[in-house]
């Protein structure tokens, strides 16, 4: 780790402008992949606004039925809120199926947004790594490739986002209100973005903008069930993952952002079944060699999960 | 010389009065540990203020170090000190370690050149831990790259012979595996692995004078303490060595590294305390690893499921560094009749990590294929795998023909069954579903080795008839403390709570201490002497004293119960004895040699595994339902430790199975899971219903109390249980560990399923 600054942040807009004044700042809330990637010399901000004590941890009901979800609101509190898992038991499974006990009470809902990827390469600072060290190459492309990106990816980057938070959020057409000079919501779908030649630049946020909130609409009609694979039964990162609700379908673990599966939907949405609509969606998706089995448990897996959220749905 | 007949007689562990041996207390240091009052070695508060030492690890595989800049680390602020290769004090040169009692050197920075991705090339020390990390990346070192040697990938048979050793052969193997009726031929892989203790190595060093202390995270006090002394060219006797408590060992810990040595170095240097540890990243490459095997296992068999031939030939690389083999074959050795046999090892040197001991070697990576191959070749003859097992059960060592000094492997295996329900399993996979879930059961036999090794003991006991146990044992979570307590308090006759237990520190007597199953066996027996030696000083002290009494015996009649020493109903306490006698209190030694004979026996720890799993039919996720393991390991000291240790090791077997492996990318010559979210053990959440039973036994041929050892035998044969279970929920057989849901996916999608 490298000497850095600290502050406290006592209101958002303050924060903000700060990120805005001091190079190379960086926000800090749950710290629970920030102080990790500082140890590890993969992060080294030289100013830390610790917005840990901002006024962010309300869950308000909006005036459409949806929920107004503040950046401070804890992973752990936000799955154990009965409005939340009544009305979006998807974003409930999904967050459960993150890390463990203990991160969830420390991980905060923006900062889950936010976390990097787990690509092995990514955390191991002697080895190329474009995202790490833009223009060193990328070492996931023939190297130990099995947890890498499918869908999406570049010839610079082939890194996937680690969030299950983000891929239910994605299909619940959730908004990301930001605070900056000026103060903006974003749709999350465009919150992310795909690596192209720049994988260091993850997100459409500038520096000094500070996410506040996250909004969700009322939910769709139908069904929503999260499931996601993984080689142990908890605190494993995804090796590829499904959130449907309705007829809205998004994937995680396989590209560099919550893969919405607008193709899929398209498929869905004109009658199709859910193996040609994994089929459409698929079309483009490339292996690198040892991720080829994402394509194959995403062709078994998605019909399994649209079947279990109709199914849920005509019970409900 | 002592024979093994020597303790056949009663004593008074065997007569077991106050039923301390077996009884499940709870470990003395547990609530030191979770309140965080156990001082770990990092943790030691040294008599002044500390600095802190961080070792910087190479980032190539193999070549020289042509120059290592250490001038922006010595500048940067707080900064002590900083070595490389080219500055780093004398040291003895590194030995090769030729037998277990050898202690071994560990020079730092010895060479200019490097010989795996991670070993340690520079050193920095500072005020702070944080000003110590921060220089340590200011450290530039430029290396003339050489292309490492890393791919271990053995076509066929091939590979040297580990130096000294050839291939076990009885019969005509060759013959008879090709005249069988039925035969398995079929090759398993493993792969590295790392132990992944929670407390990773580290020491506190300081100097007083020419005496060093070191509190350090080791498994073995005497060796580590000579092997300190010879790498830094001082007297074994200067070396205070202790370590009192241990976050796990595994056999990473059984070898010592460059943090006890360059602590030492640098507190000598700069005259005050250092603490060096490694960092969990560090760990990974710069400590030992089990390393990986192909294990080529072959097995002929009459259609009535007599095995006519049977062979492991086990491949594992090691090091440039080292001397370690991984030996996967030789647990098979007398584990089933066939009268033909060829068992043996192949290695080959790479430019790899150091090879070194985990978590049972040998079995931990043989019993993967060897119990696999067992349930493969049970399905071929039609006859259900535990029943395999019991007609290839052998009379004597099938290798050699010694007797067993016991061995009740077919009641484990009978009694696992019966209560695991082992008669419900359905011969034909996949037959039983679970809504998504297809479920099957899977069984395999644990065995490994039990020995005993020299070691002694003190007893003291005081004017208040409290026993203090002194020994040169460590502790590494397993109950050691707990263990020799129970044995001198049974031994002596005096309640657990007159016993204090101290151990952990080179200048008390000395004993191996722990791996190899052999701790309990070998520190306790000599505890047992001890006691027998202090019970034998206090009768003759007694019958002695006119103001005893037990004045005038007969010595023979003495008894020891509830801390009161009689003849009939003449009695008093044992602190009222030494308080007229030795008020200052009274010290004898023990000590414990092998049986001269012992070699006669063949002296085996035994055991049955039972699993179920579910397999996601969907995504090829295994899941462990249920796991029942049955032992048969001696007299077992205390029965909640020793459960503990066994499904300690049960767990571990799952994850040999299904996840752990240090995935390696030759490119680099290094793995890439650095830490324990890439590197995955199981947690809480991949273990169900989980127990261990352990049968009533006595091995009066393995030492005077007729206990063995349980550390390693849980791990034996369960991930092999894992593996047999999963083939029988889905029909996949993966022999490529671990078996992760892509593997099992590929199996499934070949079956059409």
């Amino acid at each position: 780790m490298r000497p850095f600054s600290y502050e406290r942040a006592t209101d958002a807009a303050g924060a903000a402008k700060a990120a805005a004044e001091h190079p190379n700042a960086k926000f800090i809330a749950g710290g629970t992949n920030l102080l990790d990637l500082m140890k590890l010399e993969i992060e080294h901000p030289a100013h830390l606004i610790d917005i840990g004590r901002l006024p962010l941890a309300a869950i308000e009901d909006t005036a459409d039925g949806g929920l107004r979800i503040g950046a401070m609101v804890t992973n752990s509190r936000l799955a154990a809120d009965e409005r939340v898992r009544a009305r979006y038991p998807v974003l409930v499974q999904a967050i459960v199926a993150g890390g463990s006990g203990q991160l969830r009470n420390k991980a905060t809902t923006g900062g889950n947004l936010l976390q990097r990827t787990r690509c092995a390469y990514f955390y191991d600072t002697t080895k190329p790594c474009n995202k790490r060290l833009p223009g060193s190459g990328c070492s996931a492309l023939e190297g130990l490739n099995r947890n890498s990106a499918i869908l999406g990816a570049s010839q610079a980057c082939i890194a996937t986002h680690p969030s299950d938070m983000a891929v239910a959020l994605s299909i619940l057409d959730a908004q990301v209100e930001v605070v900056s000079d000026n103060s903006r919501t974003i749709p999350l779908e465009d919150l992310h973005r795909l690596p192209g030649d720049t994988p260091h630049i993850e997100t459409s946020l500038s520096a000094g903008e500070l996410i506040t909130a996250v909004v969700l609409p009322p939910p769709p009609s139908g069904g929503q069930v999260y499931r996601k694979v993984r080689d142990r039964a908890s605190y494993a990162a995804g090796l590829a993952s499904v959130a449907v609700a309705g007829g809205r379908m998004a994937f995680g673990a396989v590209a560099h952002k919550p893969w919405r599966a607008h193709l899929a939907e398209a498929v869905l949405a004109g009658g199709g079944s859910p193996s040609e609509a994994i089929a459409a969606e698929l079309a483009p998706a490339r292996s690198n060699g040892r991720n080829q089995f994402k394509i194959d448990l995403l062709h078994r897996l998605v019909p399994v999960a649209v079947e279990t959220a109709r199914s849920q749905g005509r019970g409900a | 010389m002592t024979q093994v007949a020597d303790w056949a007689g009663s004593n008074p562990i065997k007569e077991n009065r106050s039923r301390l041996i077996g009884k499940a207390v709870d470990r003395y240091e547990g609530p030191l540990k979770v309140s965080g009052t156990a001082a770990y070695a990092h943790e030691v508060v040294p008599p002044s203020p500390p600095a802190y030492g961080v070792m910087v690890p190479s980032t190539i595989a193999r070549g020289r170090i042509l120059s290592v800049d250490l001038a922006a680390a010595r500048a940067a602020p707080g900064v002590a000190l900083a070595w490389s290769h080219f500055d780093v004090p004398e040291q003895a040169p590194r030995n090769v370690m030729l037998n277990f009692f050898q202690p071994l050197t560990t020079p730092a920075f010895e060479f200019d050149r490097v010989s795996y991705w991670g070993e340690q090339v520079a050193f920095v020390v500072a005020d702070t831990l944080e000003n110590a990390t921060a220089a340590a990346a200011l450290v530039k070192v430029d290396y003339e790259i050489e292309a490492p040697e890393v791919t271990f990938d053995p076509i066929g048979d091939e590979g040297e012979h580990p130096p000294g050793e050839s291939d076990v052969q009885v019969g005509d193997f060759a013959a008879a595996f090709a005249a069988a009726p039925v035969r398995v031929d079929a090759v398993w892989r493993t792969p590295p692995q790392n132990h992944c203790t929670m407390e990773p190595c580290a020491t506190t060093a300081w100097w007083e004078g020419d005496k060093l202390t070191v509190h350090a995270s080791v498994q073995l006090v005497r060796k580590t303490q000579h092997g300190l002394a010879e790498t830094l060219k001082i007297p074994p006797e200067n070396v205070h060595l202790l370590t009192r408590y241990i976050g796990g060992g595994f056999g990473a810990k059984a070898s010592w590294y460059e943090d006890l040595t360059l602590a030492a170095l640098a507190s000598r240097e700069i005259g005050r305390p250092v603490k060096v540890a490694f960092t969990r990243q560090q760990m990974m490459h710069g400590t030992i690893h089990r390393p990986a095997t192909r294990l080529h296992a072959r097995l002929g068999a009459t259609p009535d499921g007599k095995l006519t031939a049977m062979s492991l030939i086990t491949q594992t690389h090691l090091g440039r560094v080292g001397n370690f083999v991984e030996r996967g074959s030789n647990f098979s050795r007398p584990l089933y009749s066939a009268p033909n046999r060829l068992t043996g090892h192949r290695i080959f040197h790479l430019d790899l990590p150091v090879a070194g001991a985990m978590r049972a070697p040998g079995e931990g990576s043989g019993t993967l294929a060897f119990e696999c191959a067992m349930d493969e070749l049970a399905e071929k003859l039609g006859i259900d795998p535990l029943e395999l097992r019991v007609i290839n059960e052998p009379e004597v060592n099938p290798e050699d023909g010694r007797p067993f000094s016991s061995r009740q492997l077919t009641r484990c295996l009978r009694e696992g069954a019966e209560r695991f329900g082992w008669d419900k399993r359905v011969s034909v996979p996949g037959r039983v579903r679970d809504g998504r879930w297809t479920l099957g059961l899977g069984m395999a036999t644990a065995i490994r080795g039990s020995s005993l090794l020299p070691a002694k003991a003190s007893f003291t006991v005081d004017a208040e008839g409290v026993i203090t146990v002194k020994q040169g044992m460590t502790d590494i979570g397993t109950g050691t403390y707990t263990v020799l307590g129970q044995i001198a308090a049974e031994t002596m006759g005096v309640p657990l709570k007159s016993v204090r237990v101290e151990i952990g520190d080179s200048e008390l007597p000395p004993a191996p201490g722990s791996g190899g199953q052999f701790g309990a066996a070998t520190a306790g027996s000599a505890c047992f002497e001890a006691g027998m030696n202090l019970r034998k000083a206090i009768v003759e002290i007694a019958v002695a004293d006119p103001a005893s009494p037990l004045y005038g015996g007969p010595s023979e009649n003495v008894t020891f119960q509830d801390g009161i020493v009689a003849i009939s109903n003449r009695s008093e306490t044992i602190a009222e004895l030494i308080r007229r006698n030795r008020p200052d209190g009274l010290t004898v030694e023990g000590e414990i040699k092998p049986a001269e004979d012992s070699g006669k026996w063949s002296t085996q720890t035994y055991g049955a595994h039972f699993v179920e799993v579910g397999i996601d039919t969907v995504t090829g996720e295994v899941r462990v339902r249920r796991m029942l393991g049955v032992f048969a390991a001696g007299r077992i000291l205390n029965y909640k430790t020793a459960r503990s240790q066994l499904t300690g090791g049960m767990i571990w077997g799952v994850g040999s199975a299904l996840t752990e492996g240090n995935a390696f990318d030759p490119r680099y010559g290094s793995f890439i899971n650095q830490d324990m979210a890439a590197y995955l053990v199981p947690v809480q959440a991949d273990i169900g219903e989980l127990d261990a039973i352990m049968l009533d036994e006595e091995d009066e041929k393995a030492n005077p109390m007729g206990i063995k050892g349980v550390g390693e035998l849980g791990i034996s044969g369960a991930g092999a249980a894992v593996a047999n279970a999963i083939y029988n929920a889905c029909g996949v057989r993966v022999r490529d560990y671990p078996i992760t849901p892509d593997k099992v996916l590929a199996g499934l999608m070949a079956l059409g399923k």
